[in-house]
């Protein structure tokens, strides 16, 4: 019995040894990056490569999930709304659902996915093959111009692939609009765009810089401290998603109650 | 429990010790927890000289030289490179020093997701970013061309054999013209021809470049060519040190073993 408990006692302790130790890691590594990224040489260049790096890898996935998440959305929503006399409000209901929270969560959900463990299993295995320390001999700063680049990018894709999922997902529900009744592209985004208010923009973009902050920051300390070995490599991509991921789902949800807070829901 | 040095040379080192250290190590400490790999080892690299330092497998040598070029932090001792304590350095000055010293890692450590010439390229275009326009494909072919590789210009790390992947290692690390060589066991694993073309190459390039090196290994034959001095690190310590041929007349169960075949 006793032992039994003390044992739960030492997972839960752990568990939260673990979470405070995660939290003062990526704290450290914010400052870290702060203090590096503003201080020259700045890395233009390479910044530009990680970003286009980073869209063009995941512009596919995020087209096809951007585009079905609309479709789906309006079929789904279409037979309620119908028995209720609203169907007419289908173009309205979709576009703030698809631009406040849909599109920007489900984004950095596959950002999350994609970015953060790429990420995390390049600096990786960079690391462990030693190219981090042959590039520290070179006379470059790996912090600045492998982490600092990165995360610069992902803080910068995210939001751009967002406004992207949000056009596609936004065609998508005119497509399935368009299977049941026949309703016109001009008509459907005028009612989108009489339907949105700047309230429903602003903190839905303002967020995804921080998904985006959160995904290269995520991916590059998991990859920069992974352990030795490819296992550890394997392992650190591992945590790496899930942390990112968990990570969008706070950040979300932290957003949401500031924005209602400040009258923006 | 640290064994006395052997000192079989005192007249030598009094010789070398003339001129000013270009590498001077003195009471380096470093353990990694309760593993004390280096306890109280002391060196002395003097200007166009090929120091050789041997050892045991896992003895430390590979964290001596980490150390002096700050890729790891030693726990105590000081370092002094081109005179200068390199433990009290700003980020930028050591960066600057870094550029003066060529590196060849034990595992080559090439970028994997970058050919060949960038692979050259990378300490150049760090290193004249702002400043000079050199000639930037001429070097790449030319330090190409001394490791006898300039047919691989433009395959991938991935597509080259190990002791090719050493000899662009080597390749890389004087692309810069550096003024010291750390050599990390550069024929180890290779057959004897690439070995004997290796220890070729350090030779070609001490005499045209004058640098010093210090050269980590376990092939005598590259020892004997090209050691102005050998250390021996055994237990933390500079365990004995010479030249070949004193070395090599040691009867020292540790020492000994190294050098009959
Ligand atoms: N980053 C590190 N963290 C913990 N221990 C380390 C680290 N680097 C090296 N060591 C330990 O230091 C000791 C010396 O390692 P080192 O790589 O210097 O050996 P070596 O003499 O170069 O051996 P080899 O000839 O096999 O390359 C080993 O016991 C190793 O486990
Ligand atoms: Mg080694």
């Amino acid at each position: 019995m006793t032992t039994g408990n003390s044992h739960k006692d030492t997972l839960i302790s752990k568990g939260i040894d673990d979470f405070f130790l995660e939290s003062s890691e990526l704290a450290r590594f914010t400052v870290r990056i702060f203090r590096e990224a503003f201080r020259p040489p700045y890395e233009f260049k390479e910044v530009l490569r990680q970003c286009y790096k980073l869209s063009t890898s995941s512009l596919p996935l995020v087209s096809i999930t951007g585009f079905i998440l609309g479709l789906v959305l309006v079929m789904q929503s279409r037979p309620t709304l119908v028995e209720f006399g609203a169907g007419s409000y289908l173009p309205a209901m979709s576009a703030i659902s698809i631009i406040r929270e849909m599109g920007p969560f489900v984004t950095a959900l596959i950002c999350a996915g994609k970015i953060a463990s790429g990420i995390t299993a390049e600096l990786g295995s960079m690391k462990v093959t030693e190219q981090i320390d042959a590039m520290e001999v070179s006379g470059t700063n790996p912090f600045k111009y492998l982490v600092a680049t990165r995360i610069i990018a992902t803080t910068l894709m995210v939001p751009v692939l967002t406004v992207y999922a949000d056009v596609i997902s936004l065609l998508g529900a005119f497509i399935g609009s368009n299977t049941k009744d026949t309703i016109n592209l001009g008509f459907f985004f005028t009612r989108v765009f009489e339907s949105l208010h700047f309230t429903d923009i602003l903190p839905a973009f303002i967020k995804t810089f921080f998904f985006g902050f959160a995904i290269g920051l995520v991916g590059c300390t998991k990859g920069y401290y992974s352990k030795k070995g490819t296992e550890g490599v394997g392992q650190a991509t591992n945590v790496s998603v899930v942390v990112a991921m968990l990570s969008v789902i706070v950040i979300d949800m932290i957003v949401t109650q500031i924005s209602g807070l400040l009258g923006y829901l | 429990m640290i064994s006395t040095p052997l000192h079989i040379e005192e007249k030598q080192t009094a010789l070398r010790n003339d001129a000013e250290p270009i590498i001077e190590v003195t009471h380096l400490q470093k353990a990694f927890g309760s593993n004390e790999v280096l306890k109280d080892f002391n060196l002395k690299v003097f200007p166009a000289e090929n120091v050789v330092v041997m050892g045991k497998s896992g003895i430390g040598k590979t964290v001596l030289i980490k150390c002096i070029i700050g890729l790891i932090k030693p726990d105590a001792g000081t370092l002094r490179v081109f005179g200068e304590d390199i433990l009290v350095m700003k980020q930028k000055e050591l960066d600057d020093l870094r550029m003066r010293i060529g590196f060849v890692f034990q595992s080559s450590a090439l970028y994997d997701s970058m050919t060949i010439r960038e692979n050259l390229e990378f300490p150049l275009r760090r290193k004249h970013h702002i400043t000079v326009k050199i000639n930037i494909e001429e070097k790449v072919r030319e330090v190409l061309r001394n490791v006898g590789l300039e047919h691989t210009i433009d395959l991938m790390p991935s597509e080259l054999s190990g002791g090719m992947r050493k000899r662009i290692g080597i390749a890389r690390s004087l692309v810069l013209d550096p003024e010291i060589v750390l050599y990390d066991e550069p024929t180890t694993g290779l057959d004897p021809i690439t070995s004997g073309e290796i220890t070729d190459l350090i030779l070609d390039v001490q005499k045209k470049y004058n640098t010093a090196s210090i050269i980590i290994t376990h092939d005598v034959e590259l020892a004997k060519r090209v050691s102005s001095h050998i250390v021996f690190l055994s237990d933390g310590i500079a365990y004995a040190e010479g030249k070949y041929e004193d070395i090599i007349k040691i009867e020292d169960p540790i020492v000994k073993p190294f050098f009959v075949r």
